[in-house]
């Protein structure tokens, strides 16, 4: 089980967050044209690296607040945690 | 009367306490301490079960976890326990336990004539021998299979045992009190670190309880007992004993499984069976020892062949022989420790040494006590079926490949010794990476990934004195960098006697004209010539090899069996271990109990139950409740001897004619502040939300990005910048989640904050065409007229003192209005409207009439919206709009969501008004077209329109906006039912919706 340092509360366990998949995606603006392929894009293709990999997790059952996460897909290792706010 | 083999004096057993026990239906004695091996022994039972293959009679192998024979089923506390190790198993008065994989009994085996045919069975003979012919599999194999192998059986009851987990932090986990375990707590201990000390058997100190040394002025076993008592006094330190650590996960977690109660007759009440611990750690100390290897020698699996150092066990902690005429067979000096206490309690046996020569200070003890020794010696076969009784020995020449003078001599019991290998399945587990070590033969821990530390033995370290000193060290150091502080702690005298090097040989040739069975793996019966054969045909992958033979892969992992079958694997493919490698060690070590792993999370606990405020007034008036979610939910009240459909009937009726109330306290409510709330929620939902006036409702759509509904339920504008937001039952986290998501990440320039405010309010919807007029009793001086309070409006108001809030929406179709109070105040609320509406005939009604109101209606739900419907299939794409952007409104437009034929929501009524249509039936256009039929859709949901009195459903179906008026058929191949139906509007009750504004 991951222990994950939340930039807000400190380490917890795994079992307190919800995960929220890759953490580089950007949604398009609003009310500006985007073609069919760069939305199917943003809606469906995600890369599924084999290393590290910045992703999302919500700390559901603590500060409820989305956090970014560099994680090593393959060892599991944790790098660096960041606010939602902070740019990594 | 059998015979005793219990010694008059010595062991750690309490001889004031004799228990009494049962072991395959016959009555037996023991002492308090002893294990049920060391009380079978002590009685002279070796026969405990049969082998998995060949149903060989097997005895006691080992002392311990390794113990790859001793497999019994436990009848305690009227519960079955299957696969329990005799030799774990601690002696209580009246324990019963029998053997297992023997049919009929344990002395006559039927499948024991798999030993006589065992020609038939050789490696991977599973996946040969029955292949073909394929019919005689079901009716022939399978059931002979089933019947004659596999161990325990398990219980088909539900299991009334007590489990229990906990979660536990600590500096530094220690996994085994050995020397090495004692030492490294002792000094983290003293440095102030919170140290768990976990060991797995009932005693503390590991070898130390076994080997004669002296630390100190004491001896091992004082020592230990010194360390234990001082450990346990210490507020930092938890000391465990019966519980093993079996996992090392990531981030140092690692589960533990603690034997509460398995050691007692039975489990007291509020008190668990087993504990599981999850238990993160800092550091960990493996301190987990080593085991001893078996040599391999024809019929090496006979009862009686055990390992040396469990003859030394028996012997020094339980006071028992395990033979009165001992082989003690051998390859380096642990055998002559084990002759010596042999020979010490007055039973003389012979050494056979596979050395030419050897000296050290052991084998000088041996030989002042005139123990017979012969060096360049082999076991080549032990005699005997069910218990052995001589054994054919023979001089090894010094190349180790011919045997001469072969003879017999009489024995009731050979210790084997092939040296040692360390424990190192939680170091691989972590993601060690292993190194061989040539000095000891045997792999050991190496680069560490997380942050673990391996200590004597089972780091390949089998002297006392470097044991004890690295341990104190690391313990120290260990400690030191998380505490920052140091009491030094000095290291005592330790004396030990020195032991000469070991011999690599290990596997005795076969006699010329001999075929004798040498196992490596004695719980899964492979032998050499399996290894041998899966080489021959062309297996070299150590992983290959073992699933293929099966070596090591039995219920004790091959603990006693891996290395040796490395061994061999390099020597026919004349490779070196290292280059074979060893297959992956994955947790659990040892087995772990179902239950233990469930824990308390069974029947009603394996989720939690949310109850509203006013359930027990529901279960004080025969509600019968329905799961909604974590939800409990009164389905419906029954009345007298009213069946779900009557009762259902009966409440939605009165709401359509009278007044009904319904409990709707689970619906997710979100509290929405912020200057930009209106913006954000102009974004979230597909409709406009931007001129929403303070004081009203409005209902709204939410969809996912990809197109698809997510969520539905209406929004309350209570003041300038704060709403009310309402989801349904079960969606209700998800979209909290969902609006943290966009404001913390997408938009976090939106100055608005989100809350879930579920708990805070118990809702009741009164709903019918009276409701008004109760409402208006309940709050006197408000105008609730169709002016006052029109639909979608919202107010608050005063309900007999209690602070309350007004929205006229409606689910059910009718006039309606919902009152939310604080919970505290939710059931005097619930009571105070039926008090009131009790001259309108009011009635509290169920989910099942909530739905009956709502399909007839057609307003859709869960059911509708399943994660697969757009709003268009919904008939919910007036409410999108086209002006403004929001959420998902990108994939409208994708070619699948806008073709002319798009699926969409229909009502269907069965053609003959009478046959129910079974929910998830399919529509098709001829029922009896070639299978597979194409169906048009599927009935999402059904109900006995009250209206009408005939039943009507919802579907989903392909062009349904052109499908009204058609005669369709709707099939269910679950029911086996085909019901011809007429598809008509899914408003199939007030189309205009006249009712909700009256
Ligand atoms: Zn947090």
């Amino acid at each position: 089980m991951l222990y994950i340092l939340c930039p807000h509360c400190g380490l917890r366990p795994q079992t307190e967050f919800s995960y929220g998949g890759d953490a580089t995606v950007k949604r398009p603006e609003l009310n500006k044209e985007i073609s069919d392929q760069d939305w199917d894009n943003f809606v469906y293709l995600r890369k599924s690296p084999r290393g590290k990999h910045l992703e999302l997790w919500q700390h559901i059952s603590g500060c409820r607040q989305w956090i970014k996460v560099e994680r090593d897909t393959l060892t599991h290792e944790i790098f660096t945690t960041y606010k939602a706010s902070e740019n990594t | 009367m059998p015979e005793n083999f219990r010694l008059d004096k010595g062991g750690l057993i309490n001889r004031n306490k004799k228990i009494s026990f049962t072991f395959n239906g016959k009555k037996y004695f023991g002492y308090e301490g002893d294990t049920l091996a060391s009380a079978l022994l002590a009685n002279g039972v070796h026969l405990v079960g049969r082998s998995f293959k060949y149903h060989r009679p097997r005895g006691f192998f080992g002392a311990g976890v390794d113990e790859p024979y001793a497999i019994v089923q436990m009848n305690r506390n009227n519960e079955v326990d299957p696969n329990v190790r005799a030799t774990e198993q601690e002696l209580f008065e009246g324990l019963e336990a029998k053997s297992v994989n023997c049919w009929p009994n344990v002395d006559f085996d039927i499948g024991a004539i798999n030993n006589f045919l065992n020609k038939f069975f050789p490696a991977g003979f599973y996946y040969k021998t029955f292949m073909w012919p394929k019919s005689f599999w079901y009716k022939i194999y399978e059931p002979i299979i089933r019947k004659a192998a596999g161990f325990g059986a398990a219980s088909i009851k539900h299991d009334k045992e007590r489990y229990e987990h906990k979660y536990e932090y600590c500096d530094l986990l220690i996994a085994g009190s050995g020397p090495s375990g004692l030492a490294s707590a002792y000094a983290a201990a003293q440095n102030g670190a919170r140290v768990i000390l976990a060991e797995d058997k009932s005693r503390f100190g590991g070898s130390l309880l076994t080997s004669d040394v002296t630390i100190g002025n004491q001896s091992g076993q004082e020592w230990a007992e010194k360390i234990i008592s001082e450990l346990k006094s210490m507020p930092n330190v938890v000391v465990k004993n019966r519980s093993q650590v079996f996992g090392y996960y990531d981030h140092n977690m690692l589960v533990m499984s603690e034997r509460v109660s398995d050691h007692l007759p039975k489990t007291d009440k509020y008190i668990p069976k087993q504990r599981l611990w999850y238990i993160r750690a800092k550091e960990v100390v493996i301190s987990s020892g080593s085991i001893e290897r078996p040599l391999v020698f024809g019929n090496n699996d006979a009862p009686g062949v055990m390992l040396s150092s469990a003859a030394k066990e028996y012997l020094k902690i339980y006071g028992v022989l395990v033979g009165k005429k001992p082989i003690i067979f051998t390859n380096n000096d642990s055998g002559y420790e084990t002759a010596i206490e042999f020979k010490k309690n007055g039973i003389d046996p012979i050494i056979l040494d596979t050395r030419k020569k050897a000296s050290s200070e052991i084998i000088k003890e041996a030989k002042e006590l005139n123990i017979n020794i012969k060096f360049s010696y082999v076991v080549v076969a032990a005699k005997g079926y069910k218990k052995v009784n001589s054994a054919d020995i023979a001089r090894i020449s010094d190349d180790k490949k011919n045997l001469s003078n072969i003879e017999n001599i009489k024995c009731d019991c050979i210790c084997v010794s092939g040296f040692w290998t360390p424990s190192i399945h939680l170091a691989s587990q972590s993601g060690n990476k292993t190194k061989f070590n040539e000095e000891i033969d045997a792999f050991i821990p190496s680069q560490s990934k997380q942050k673990e530390t391996t200590l004597g033995a089972a780091n390949g370290v089998f002297t006392l004195e470097e044991t004890l000193k690295t341990s104190f060290e690391k313990g120290s150091e260990l400690s030191k960098q998380i505490t920052n502080k140091e009491n030094k702690v000095s290291v005592p005298t330790i004396v030990e006697k020195k032991s000469s090097s070991h011999d690599k040989f290990w596997c005795v040739p076969l006699p010329e004209g001999k075929n004798y069975k040498r196992f490596l793996d004695f719980q899964n019966d492979v032998a050499v010539s399996d290894i041998q054969l899966a080489l021959r045909e062309g297996y070299r992958s150590i992983e290959h090899v073992k699933r293929y033979t099966t070596l090591g892969m039995a219920t004790d992992q091959g603990k006693t069996s891996n290395l040796n079958g490395l061994q061999l694997v390099s020597d026919v493919e004349n490779k070196v271990v290292p280059q074979v490698g060893h297959t992956t060690f994955r947790p659990p070590y040892t087995p772990v109990s179902i239950g233990a792993i469930v824990g308390r999370e069974v029947g009603k606990h394996s989720k939690p139950t949310r109850k509203s405020p006013m359930h027990y007034w529901h279960e004080k008036n025969n509600a019968v409740f329905v799961d909604a979610g974590v939800w409990l939910r009164p389905r419906y009240y029954k009345q007298g001897n009213e069946n779900l459909f009557e009762a259902s009937k009966r409440e939605a009726k009165n709401v359509r004619q009278n007044v009904g109330v319904c409990d709707v306290t689970t619906l997710g409510k979100i509290d929405i502040k912020g200057p930009d709330a209106a913006e954000f929620l102009n974004r979230v939902y597909t409709n406009a939300w931007l001129k929403l006036p303070i004081g009203k409702a409005r209902y709204g759509v939410m969809l996912r990005e990809d197109g698809i509904v997510m969520d539905d339920g209406t929004t309350t504008r209570i003041s300038e910048s704060h709403y009310h937001m309402t989801t349904t039952t079960a969606q209700a986290a998800n979209v909290l989640s969902h609006l943290e998501y966009y404001l913390q990440l997408v938009w976090p320039e939106l100055n608005v904050n989100v809350v879930s405010s579920t708990e805070q309010w118990a809702g009741a919807a009164i709903a019918g065409p009276k409701s008004r007029e109760v409402l208006q009793k309940l709050f006197p001086d408000l105008d609730v007229s169709n002016e006052g309070l029109p639909f979608m409006g919202y107010m608050e108001g005063n309900l007999f003192g209690v602070h309350a809030k007004i929205f006229r929406i409606s689910f059910s179709g009718e006039l309606a209005y919902e009152v939310n109070v604080e919970s505290d105040n939710g059931n005097y609320m619930w009571e105070k409207i039926l008090e009131i509406g009790k001259e309108f005939n009011i009635q509290p009604y169920g989910t099942e009439a909530l739905s009956t109101l709502r399909i007839e209606m057609g307003h859709v739900a869960g059911s509708e919206l399943d994660g697969r419907t757009i709003p268009y299939d919904n008939s919910l794409e007036g409410l999108v709009s086209k002006k403004k952007d929001f959420i998902g409104k990108r994939s409208l437009r994708k070619s699948a969501y806008v073709e002319v034929d798009r699926q969409k929501i229909v009502g269907v009524v069965p053609l003959d008004k009478k046959t129910s249509i079974p929910e998830g039936s399919y529509i098709v256009k001829d029922a009896k077209a070639k299978l597979p039929n194409p169906k048009l859709g599927h009935v999402s949901a059904s109900c006995w329109s009250v209206e009408y009195d005939n039943p009507f459903s919802l579907a989903i179906i392909k062009d349904g906006k052109n499908m009204i008026g058609q005669k369709l058929f709707a099939m269910s191949p679950l029911k086996n039912k085909t019901i011809p139906v007429e598809i008509v509007s899914s408003h199939y009750v007030d189309p205009k919706g006249e009712r909700v504004r009256s």
